[in-house]
């Protein structure tokens, strides 16, 4: 009997090394997970109605047609009309444009004040961390509202003076969680390493720990932003924000709130849903990016 | 002996605490000259780092640090900010332990590398860049400019040892300080990195302070040793590998495990703070 000893087969394959940097849409993919994902396109079809408002809307939105008002959903209103016959799609679209613009606005005004405060305070400590925190800590005790009641107290009711009172009111929120975060980024070796190089105390707070604050950075302020749009409609909804005729959601809820006791729902039903669809999506994105920051820690 | 360019003068560091004061540095002097290397070495917490850190300025603000640190004529205790900026910057170089913590992990190689160099010096980028990839060629990295786009974590440990010799050599220092570069290294790693310091450092005739526990490491490549215990140094020179005074050096160097005769219990140390103590007293 002949043993045939067969060599083993070799199938060397050459492993293809495949450099792809991965695109946009799976990184955002893989920080977002799919609710996040659906969220975010959810978010972009409203912002995008919102932005092409002028282009896709089909009526002027301030255009009141009072034959037709309270109308239900027709061909010609998909959404039908309020009191004073003005097409609820169109408002809805030009409403999102103020409901989205305002709390950006709020956001990234807090967020840069809060930010520059919070890295202040982590790269001084010491008296200087102390009296911002104090200050931050008084902000704190006070409801966002109150400080946009304040502020239209002062300047009369408008949109500008609603997000400068809410701007205020947020800066503790993104400063608190930044000056956590910093703290934690001032004390790792990497810091007295470029300390050690000669860099100077604003070089390496902004270029060294900067970055490595700046995932959660974003995170809290999307989470934040949900708050803001509720709490923007809310002061709308007191008549205190966005003055009519402007369209905006939250005025929205409001004047169609007397035609709800009409028996015409639809206008303060739509406004109320855009409004916990936009907050229901920056939330649910806010959330998968503070948990993708966290876990990149 | 040539002109001395680091000289430490009876340094104290005093740690105070609410509740108390302790001494952690008690009274070291030594001196290293231009081009030299002194190594020194002593068991854990006998306050190597922390004469790093004083001759730095890295030490925290409680410590009280009194004595004299002059570096090439000027005193680095009584530096203003800016001067300390200008010392840390182009005077000293400290390679690190740990590597890897010790890099920004958002930054490039490359922005590591070139960075402060492009900012606080204003030299051209692309000069920087050419010399970087210079260096780490020097230093044994394959692909240099490869490297420079790639983040810490895509380099081992030996690899980013390396790149942090590199970034101190582009800064052209006149001094190193190496606080144990090769203890989180891999003992092959750790011998290739070693040799690098050395070849880089009598190359460009830097001197070098060089912690370790690693006596045989230290004499190796330093022209003199320095034998700290309870914060002072007990013993320096060019002798104390070959011919220890001290009875701490001479038990210490006695402890090591010969690869000859296997031993059933390693020798433990009977040196301790009140021999310590005693033989101060007596001295």
């Amino acid at each position: 009997m002949t043993l045939s000893i067969k060599p083993p087969v070799k199938t060397v394959k050459r492993a293809a090394v495949e450099l792809r940097q991965p695109g946009v849409l799976q990184k955002g993919y893989e920080r977002l997970g799919l609710v996040g994902t659906a969220a975010a396109a959810v978010l972009l079809v409203i912002v995008l109605a919102a932005v092409s408002a002028p282009v896709l809307a089909p009526y002027d939105p301030d255009f009141p047609d009072l034959l037709a008002a309270l109308g239900g959903p027709t061909a010609e209103h998909p959404l039908g009309t309020d009191a004073l016959g003005r097409d609820i799609l169109s408002r809805l679209m030009w409403g999102a444009r103020v409901t989205l613009a305002g709390p950006g606005l709020v956001i990234l005004l807090s967020t840069v004040v809060g930010t520059a405060l919070a890295l202040v305070a982590a790269w001084c400590g010491g008296r200087v961390d102390t009296v911002i925190s104090w200050v931050l800590d008084i902000l704190f005790a006070v409801p966002g509202i109150v400080f946009a009641l304040i502020s239209v107290a002062i300047w009369g009711p408008s949109l500008l003076t609603v997000v400068a009172g809410l701007a205020v009111a947020y800066v503790p929120y993104v400063a608190r969680v930044v000056r956590g975060a910093a703290l934690r980024e001032r004390n790792l070796p990497y810091v007295s390493a470029a300390w050690l190089q000669g860099q100077s105390g604003v070089g390496i707070t902004f270029t060294q720990i900067l970055p490595n604050v700046q995932p959660i950075v974003i995170a809290q302020a999307v989470s934040s932003l949900g708050f803001a749009v509720i709490d923007l409609a809310s002061v709308s909804f007191l008549g205190l924000g966005v003055q009519p005729p402007t369209a905006d959601l939250g005025l929205m809820v409001k004047s169609g709130f007397d035609s709800v006791l009409r028996g015409h729902p639809g206008e303060a039903i739509s406004a109320g849903v855009l409004i916990i669809l936009i907050v229901w999506c920056v939330t649910v994105i806010g959330d998968r990016l503070t948990s993708t920051a966290r876990s990149m820690r | 002996m040539s002109e001395a360019l680091l000289t430490l003068t009876d340094v104290r560091a005093v740690l105070h605490s609410r509740h108390q004061s302790q001494s952690l540095l008690n009274g070291v002097s030594f001196s290293i000259a231009k081009g030299e290397a002194l190594g020194l070495v002593g068991e854990s917490g006998s306050g190597k780092s922390l004469t790093t850190r004083a001759v730095t300025r890295m030490l925290d603000p409680a410590f009280e640090v009194s004595g004299s640190i002059s570096f090439d004529g000027a005193e680095v205790l009584s530096m203003g900010p800016a001067e300390l900026r200008n010392y840390r910057s182009r005077d000293i170089g400290m390679i690190f332990q740990d590597p890897r913590a010790h890099v920004n992990p958002v930054h490039t190689v490359g922005d590591f590398l070139t960075e402060e160099l492009v900012r606080n010096r204003g030299l051209a980028r692309e000069e920087v860049e050419q010399r970087a990839i210079t260096l780490l060629d020097e230093v044994g990295v394959r692909y240099p400019e490869r490297r420079l786009t790639q983040y810490p974590h895509e380099l081992s440990g030996g690899m980013l040892q390396r790149v942090m010799i590199a970034s101190v050599l582009l800064a052209e220092p006149r001094l190193i300080l190496a606080d144990e570069p090769t203890t989180a290294l891999d003992v092959t790693a750790q011998s290739d990195v070693m040799a690098i310091l050395d070849e880089q450092r009598r190359a460009r005739g830097l001197s070098l302070l060089f912690i370790t526990h690693d006596l045989e490491l230290a004499a190796a490549c330093c022209e003199r040793l320095a034998v700290m215990y309870a914060g002072e140094i007990v013993e320096q020179g060019a002798h104390v590998y070959e011919s220890p005074r001290h009875p701490y050096t001479i038990e210490l160097l006695g402890a090591r495990p010969s690869i000859d005769q296997r031993l059933e219990r390693l020798p433990v140390l009977q040196y301790n703070r009140d021999i310590h103590e005693q033989l101060k007293a007596e001295a």
